[in-house]
């Protein structure tokens, strides 16, 4: 618990849920959750880099071997359930993949550890520590999951109409699945409903499991020395929906893609 | 936890690594993997025919082997059967010469024979004329038998 002789529980678990926000009103921006996000996103992609820039097909080396399980492993997911030909949507999951599961680790991270170091970096710089924020997991702020959710729902857009045309697209949100000329308007509320709870159920999941996993290890943070022990296996649990979570996240990302391939 | 700016910067964020990641990360290495996994089916596939190639080989080296065995002992059955009629030839040539040079031998033992029979007849009748003459000589009465030389001196 940092500094937590000055401060009540409930002032504690606020600080720790939030961000360190940059401007006014809806300008305002999260420095943290863009700073850890693209961080992750960078060792992602350079790990990764360092592999395909390598890449043969002679004997591999350790890492290679270990980066082509992930991209095999995605590769199978991806035509498991994706039918058609395209150089987007295999590349998309992986990154979806390999992105959310190491923006979810940071959880793993104790609580404490960098919001305490960044309290004591901004006090020696002469900021008030109390208002130091430093939440680290970018995957516990909505504004990264909704911007997964939306990046994905503009591609099922695009992909729809890419595929089946503009009438193509609104004859499919209005004609089932009542096929009634007079049923057309109540066709389309329920499937803008059906469309619009995709990219919505997508980021709240991500957001929930991630929120709540992050507040219970804060919660356990507040127990003093009995966190010692609690620490270990709700870590050991949390390894689980870590992975489970961006696995969810890039399987349905594939599956409603297909969908949005797929004719009616 | 308010939703703002940060939304669209997150949005930037992951559109780029998308395209990173299409552009520079997935293609070379799903083209490795290919690649490997080609080359590991091809290399399996030979594997397999060398497999068969050698026991194909075994196959044949084994019944050209028995053939050889097979070829080997009619050779030798054929030379037995060559030498036991070499042999059976000669004895029989042999036979042929004996008799032949036996025959031979008694056509000259039986020429000699008739010629010593002949000369011998030869000589007997010599020696009965001069015994007889000397008989003769002897009981020669000119009176008693002066008919009988008449006779011969008169068939002169």
């Amino acid at each position: 618990m940092a500094s937590g002789a000055e401060l009540t529980s409930k002032e504690y678990i606020t600080h720790h849920l939030t961000n360190w926000s940059v401007g006014e009103g809806f300008w305002t921006w999260h420095v943290d959750t863009l700073g850890w996000s693209i961080l992750m996103g960078l060792v992602f992609l350079f790990s990764f880099r360092a592999v395909a820039k390598k890449a043969n097909a002679g004997v591999p080396t350790k890492w290679q071997c270990a980066v082509e399980m992930v991209v095999e492993f995605i590769n199978d997911t991806v035509k498991g359930t994706f039918h058609g030909k395209s150089a987007v949507i295999a590349p998309l999951a992986l990154t979806i993949f390999v992105w959310v599961f190491l923006m979810n680790l940071l959880d793993l991270v104790p609580v404490d550890f960098i919001p305490y170091a960044a309290q004591m970096i901004g006090g020696a710089m002469g900021y008030d520590p109390a208002h130091v924020y430093m939440k680290i997991v970018p995957t516990t702020d909505l504004n990264m999951t909704f911007a997964l959710a939306i990046g994905v729902f503009i591609l099922m857009i695009g992909y729809s109409i890419k595929i089946k045309g503009i009438g193509g697209f609104i004859k499919e949100l209005t004609t089932q699945p009542f096929n009634t000329p007079w049923l057309y308007w109540f066709n389309f509320i329920l499937e803008v409903v059906a469309l619009l709870a995709k990219p919505l159920s997508l980021a709240l999941r991500l957001f929930g499991n991630l929120y709540a996993g992050e507040l219970i290890f804060i919660l356990i943070a507040l127990l003093g020395v009995w966190q010692l022990p609690l620490h270990f296996p709700w870590a050991m649990f949390h390894i689980l929906v870590i992975t489970l979570q961006a696995f969810i996240f890039m399987v349905l990302t594939v599956v409603y893609l297909s969908m949005a391939h797929e004719h009616h | 936890m308010n939703i703002n700016a940060t939304l669209i910067g997150e949005l930037i964020a992951f559109l780029v690594f998308v395209i990173a990641c299409m552009k520079w990360v997935w293609p070379p290495i799903i083209g490795a993997i290919e690649t490997r996994q080609q080359k590991i089916a091809d290399g399996l596939a030979a594997s397999d025919r060398a497999e068969q190639d050698l026991r194909l080989a075994q196959e044949n080296a084994k019944k050209q082997l028995i053939e050889a065995k097979a070829q080997a002992s009619a050779l030798i059955d054929q030379a037995k059967k060559r030498e036991a009629q070499i042999i059976d030839e000669a004895a029989v040539k042999a036979q042929a010469e004996r008799e032949k040079i036996l025959a031979q031998a008694k056509a000259e033992v039986e020429a000699e024979r008739i010629r010593a029979k002949e000369e011998l007849r030869k000589q007997v009748a010599a020696l009965a004329v001069a015994g007889a003459e000397r008989i003769l000589q002897r009981s020669i009465d000119e009176a008693a038998h002066s008919d009988i030389l008449e006779k011969l001196v008169a068939e002169l």
